[in-house]
């Protein structure tokens, strides 16, 4: 009945009294582990199962059973998804919005975050609530006369009519006010102090410190616009201004189900710089995401 | 919501007890005038441009009949009337509400119930491991997921028939019936989207003291009552903005049916934001699209009211 070996140096510290409740799991707890389990597995089957699909010949990819595993994989599919489509243009585009628009994202919402954050003028508080209150508008409300005032400006079916639109961010702004707002002021003092100008306070102090703010905004938008299809799918008309994900569902339409390792090679592929985001930029996109819901 | 601020929420009160710097006033404040105009112009006239002009021309041409060839109609209310005398919007509307009420709680709940687990004894590799498998989901694109998804749940050759075949039960027409097509794109959009509120939970769970626990130890309350007595009640903050969060998103399904059935079978599959795409740009109905798109505008705004009557009355604050 005693704790087993197992239990190492964090039980030592607290009471012997709880020694014998860390030990051998409840019922409830193996129940509630194994649940987790089944999410997990649940999460990343489809996705094991896409990836190994993509490395099967295309003419068995749909043989039973499935595969959830890549042995012995074939990669017949991923030269023949570019054969199909132009998948270097697809991804070039994709990463061209998104590179642009998240950069555009990173720099604006800096700016007009500094200012929100730190200068006091008429009409501030007014300006900075209209701004929030956008937020609340969905894009789909927006997108018949922003498709409209693309066209009017000469963009229709062009990449900048992807990207412009996408810039300005309420969130964005948001986000880099609460960043500026955490800041000591005491630099702005000094510099004031030093003779420095506003700009410099800004370029040389303020604007290096909120690096890993600007961080939060590129990558969430860089996650939004990498994957996103609703926009795209509108003001993109021909094929050589498609981004990835139109492209690929536009394959899918086209492939009906004859050769789903070559479509789903696509899917892999622009699942690879979602991936690597994830691997190195997790913490950012999760402290991004989750800042709107502890306002 | 201050109480579940986490780290880097910045400290308010300090910044603006201490903002006016009054020193060189006069010679700081003409460039700092310049700097203000300048830093929010791109902001601010982008917004107005991209944002708030388009809302108002919404509402303007929810009054008009127009195919962007011709010129425009005024039709006055008619594009409203139609929303109800139109089947399809009537039912594609309905369908997104049943849509979102299934699908918000499947989320909530699944999500609350990891975010509770998780945090269980286990090792940090393990906490980390499950937490970073939750999350992964939603840094993939909706219609590459759904994509994927769409060969799963092929009736003939799909794996989850071949599953449920193989432990010994019938195979189900997923995608061509619609009570299986609905489900599907349930099922995959929370498949997707659970990690957010996970995400969201197991942030507001982090932050409930563990006194409390230990107070409730000592009292000697198990599992479902603490969860119910400590747990619940204090991450319902959180719990109120997760759900907002999640019936707006929801609200504003798109991509999942569009990529998985095209609306189908029938419309039982066809949202509200699938109606405005339609009506906009296959039917060339502007006018009656934007009315549709204000309507699901004033659907949000009345949820994200809502949020703040209830804030007040029903959740506990520490």
């Amino acid at each position: 009945m005693s704790a087993p070996a197992h239990t190492p140096s964090r039980a030592a510290g607290s009471a012997p009294r709880r020694r014998r409740r860390r030990g051998l799991p409840t019922p409830g707890r193996v129940a509630g582990f194994l649940f987790l389990l089944v999410a997990a597995v649940a999460v990343l089957g489809p996705v094991m199962w896409t990836l190994s699909t993509s490395l099967r010949s295309p003419s068995e990819a749909f043989d039973l059973p499935p595969k959830f595993f890549p042995t012995d994989p074939d990669t017949t599919a991923y030269s023949e998804v570019a054969r199909q489509i132009d998948l270097v243009r697809l991804v070039l585009n994709s990463a061209l919005v998104t590179a642009l628009i998240a950069t555009g994202q990173m720099l604006t919402a800096a700016m007009a975050g500094y200012v929100f954050a730190r200068m006091r003028f008429r009409g501030s508080g007014l300006m900075f609530g209209v701004v929030l209150a956008t937020m609340m508008v969905p894009v789909q409300v927006t997108i018949v006369p922003v498709f409209m005032l693309v066209r009017g400006m000469g963009l229709a079916d062009t990449l900048l009519a992807l990207i412009i639109p996408a810039i300005p961010t309420a969130f964005g702004t948001f986000l880099m006010r609460q960043y500026f707002m955490g800041l000591p002021n005491d630099f702005a003092e000094a510099a004031a102090l030093d003779g420095a100008s506003p700009w410099r306070t800004f370029f040389s102090i303020y604007a290096p410190l909120s690096l890993p703010g600007m961080a939060i905004v590129g990558i969430l938008a860089f996650n939004y616009h990498w994957n996103e299809f609703f926009r795209p799918l509108i003001l993109t008309i021909s094929e050589q201004n498609f981004t990835l994900p139109l492209g690929l569902v536009s394959l899918q339409g086209n492939l009906g189900t004859g050769s789903i390792s070559v479509v789903l090679a696509g899917v892999v592929i622009s699942m690879i710089p979602a991936l690597i985001v994830f691997v190195f930029g997790q913490r950012y996109l999760r402290e991004g995401l989750t800042a709107g819901s502890s306002k | 919501m201050t109480t579940i601020a986490p780290a880097p929420a910045p400290d308010v009160a300090r910044t603006t007890a201490s903002a006016p710097a009054p020193p060189p006033r006069r010679t700081r404040s003409r460039a700092e005038k310049w700097m203000t105009v300048a830093f929010l112009a791109p902001t601010v006239i982008g917004m107005g441009v991209f944002t708030v002009l388009p809302i108002l021309a919404s509402v303007v041409l929810a009054f008009f009949q127009w195919d962007i060839i011709s010129a425009p109609e005024f039709v006055g209310l008619r594009n409203f009337t139609e929303l109800v005398t139109d089947r399809t919007v009537r039912v594609s509307f309905l369908n997104t509400v049943v849509f979102v009420v299934v699908a918000v709680t499947l989320q909530l709940s699944l999500a609350m119930t990891l975010a509770v687990l998780v945090q269980g004894r286990m090792p940090a590799w393990l906490r980390l491991f499950f937490r970073s498998t939750f999350f992964f989901p939603l840094i993939l694109s909706a219609a590459s997921v759904s994509i994927f998804m769409r060969y799963m749940f092929n009736e003939q050759f799909g794996v989850v028939n071949w599953l449920l075949t193989n432990v010994g039960l019938p195979a189900v027409p997923w995608l061509t019936t619609t009570t299986g097509a609905s489900l599907v794109v349930v099922l995959v959009y929370v498949w997707q989207n659970f990690g957010f509120t996970f995400l969201i939970l197991l942030g507001g769970i982090a932050s409930i003291p563990k006194e409390l626990y230990e107070a409730a130890d000592l009292d000697g309350a198990k599992g479902w009552s603490k969860f119910r007595n400590v747990t619940l009640p204090l991450v319902s903050p959180t719990l109120l903005v997760a759900s907002v969060t999640a019936i707006i998103t929801a609200l504003q399904v798109f991509d999942q049916p569009y990529v998985l059935t095209r609306g189908g079978p029938g419309d039982s599959t066809r949202s509200a934001v699938m109606v405005v795409y339609q009506t906009a740009f296959q039917q060339l109905e502007f006018g009656k699209a934007s009315a549709i798109g204000l309507v699901l505008m004033v659907l949000i705004m009345l949820v994200t009211l809502a949020q703040f009557r209830l804030s007040r009355r029903y959740v506990h604050y520490q």
